[in-house]
């Protein structure tokens, strides 16, 4: 896994992006260290989904650096496929897996186990997806096998399902986008179990929310990103999560006084 | 232990169709036994639906990845001229046949460019293909027929239209070898992989390292070459080319694929299912007219077969947790939605 001298498995210095006029980023530096889990907050429309797709090699930045673990990436050649290669794995929340398909499938969707005419060895395919759902995520005696079809399964094992498959592809980083929108409570908890199985497997780990609740208990260090900017970016020490509301409502406050102001 | 959620008989990929597809042709063994019961109907039957066999296998791919070709009648057409043309100018009959396959696999590449680039919506981009290519081969022929007779007794037409014993035309297996070569293609391959996704959510695939625009490319030139070998079956049959010789086979291929189980909204792809939905249209124009209930029938039974297979197979698909049911299908299923409360 290369350079094992690296403060940060990623990092964002200065990264900007733009779509046509519209500024979706400006000035973003930001990190994440080793077996850390950072919680990244921001409203609807902050740049979150944007931040991710740079990270993860589905949008090049404007301008900026990225570095994994240490190195330098150039955007030209870094995409989706490259950042599975560097152990970046995301999990999306509702675009991670096919609906139609087996879990077997899912797992090895873009990097299929294949002999030399590009034929798959379903057999191992099968047996390592095995594997991942009954050991890694836990998925005994629920009904749910190899065989399954992902339109079958419930918001939370879905999510549980996608969190397996980043965790097998021995990702050092992976990335949640919003992986609770749209959950039961109960299932937002399962889904909460299996980030804090990241955590004990020494991975690293972004967790993209705009619901804080969710990610205070799990994450070490939480970065606030509004329109575009980063504004806030301190360790779990530093805050409870009553000065955490406290801020974010404070913060929404003086925005809107802002705009009222103009 | 690894678990299967369909059981029994159901398992079997393109099972309902098969049923079918029995059924129909024991139907026409009672009402038809001088025809049903003997091969020769069998023989000819196999010979005239071959073409439309290798079309059907390459749409359910298309199908699949949830787009759609129209444009394959005109592939027949222009890719039969371009063999006939090329046959009465160089007397030779490999490379004509060669070049025929190149020309449908540029049309199909040109479909998959097209609709990629551009992002024009596959169905309006092959119906205007079809038209383009439709119109340059009226064009350029002057809507003349060509006659390629002397390529009977060369070694490629025995090879890809001969009669195997005096009784079994070659292009059956050429056809039904193509077709499970399909069938390994979607089912077993990292390709076919690609293409189910896409069809099922190409934002997944995209995500997940998929290489969308490529793959349909593909995808397109893959059914643009099929076409152009179903061309070739065709000509060399009828050792004759003639303007609109692919007009007939747009409805009855994809009544084949979509009889066949495969579903119009993509992801699932059923290749076995295309073969026996392709038995099934290609048997019932034969078997009515041969049963004596008249010609004007057919189409009539076409369409409620074809609406009966496909309600079957919505059916039988459901899988309720682990077991299979048809009766707890039934009730369930979308015609039944509206007589219980919910």
């Amino acid at each position: 896994m290369g350079d094992k001298n690296f403060q940060y498995i990623l990092e964002m210095k200065n990264v900007g992006m733009r779509f046509g006029n519209v500024e979706a980023l400006r000035n973003i530096n930001f990190s994440v260290g080793k077996n850390e889990v950072v919680g990244l907050l921001g409203d609807n429309g902050a740049g979150k989904s944007t931040m991710v797709k740079i990270m993860t090699g589905v949008l090049h930045p404007t301008c900026g650096e990225l570095y994994i673990r240490g190195q330098k990436v150039t955007a030209k050649d870094y995409n989706v496929k490259k950042a599975h290669k560097y152990g970046i794995e995301t999990v999306y929340q509702d675009k991670s897996l096919g609906e139609k398909q087996t879990l077997w499938r899912n797992f090895f969707i873009g990097r299929q186990i294949t002999n030399r005419f590009g034929f798959i060895n379903i057999k191992k395919e099968k047996e390592i997806a095995n594997n991942i759902i009954m050991d890694m995520i836990g998925f005994r005696g629920v009904g749910i096998g190899v065989d399954s079809k992902v339109s079958k399964l419930s918001g939370g094992e879905r999510q549980g399902i996608a969190i397996g498959r980043a965790m097998h592809f021995d990702a050092d980083l992976i990335i949640l986008d919003e992986p609770t929108v749209a959950l039961s409570v109960k299932e937002v908890r399962k889904v909460l179990q299996f980030v804090d199985k990241i955590r004990i497997s020494g991975r690293s780990c972004v967790y993209i929310s705009h619901n804080i609740g969710h990610v205070y208990d799990i994450a070490d260090r939480f970065v606030i990103i509004d329109r575009g900017m980063v504004v806030a970016n301190f360790s779990k020490k530093e805050m409870t999560l009553e000065k955490l509301d406290e801020f974010l409502l404070r913060y929404a406050s003086k925005k809107r006084g802002d705009e009222l102001e103009i | 232990m690894i678990k299967t959620e369909k059981k029994g008989l159901l398992a079997i990929e393109g099972f309902p169709v098969m049923l079918v597809f029995i059924v129909i042709i024991l139907a026409f063994m009672k009402t038809a036994p001088n025809a049903f019961l003997r091969p020769t109907i069998y023989m000819s039957f196999l010979t005239y639906n071959a073409p439309t066999l290798v079309l059907a296998a390459g749409l359910t791919l298309i199908i699949t990845a949830g787009e759609i070709d129209l444009s394959f009648p005109s592939v027949i057409a222009f890719c039969g001229m371009v063999f006939a043309y090329l046959y009465h100018i160089t007397g030779m009959v490999f490379l004509p046949f060669l070049a025929a396959l190149a020309t449908g696999a540029f049309i199909g590449y040109m479909n998959g460019l097209i609709l990629t680039k551009i992002g024009i919506p596959s169905i309006m981009t092959t119906l205007g293909t079809n038209f383009f290519w439709t119109g340059l081969t009226i064009l350029i022929s002057g809507g003349v027929s060509l006659n390629v007779n002397p390529i009977k007794g060369s070694f490629l037409h025995t090879l890809l239209v001969g009669r195997i014993g005096d009784l079994f035309p070659a292009q059956a297996i050429w056809s039904i070898g193509l077709t499970i070569f399909i069938w390994y293609l979607l089912n077993r391959h990292a390709f076919g992989e690609s293409i189910m996704f896409i069809g099922d959510n190409v934002n997944v695939a995209r995500v997940m390292g998929v290489n969308v625009d490529s793959t349909k490319i593909k995808v397109f030139t893959l059914m643009g070459l099929m076409g152009g070998f179903a061309a070739c079956l065709l000509t060399f049959e009828m050792t004759n080319f003639w303007t609109n010789q692919g007009s007939g086979f747009l409805l009855p291929v994809m009544a084949a694929v979509f009889i066949g189980g495969t579903s119009i909204s993509g992801g699932e792809g059923r290749v076995i299912g295309t073969l026996f939905g392709m038995f099934i249209v290609g048997s019932l124009e034969t078997g009515v007219t041969a049963s004596g209930i008249g010609g004007f029938w057919t189409r009539l039974t076409t369409g409620l077969i074809m609406l009966g297979s496909i309600a079957l197979n919505i059916v039988l698909d459901r899988t309720n947790g682990k077991r299979v049911c048809f009766f707890e299908n039934l009730r369930n299923s979308v015609f039944t939605k509206g007589l219980k409360k919910e």
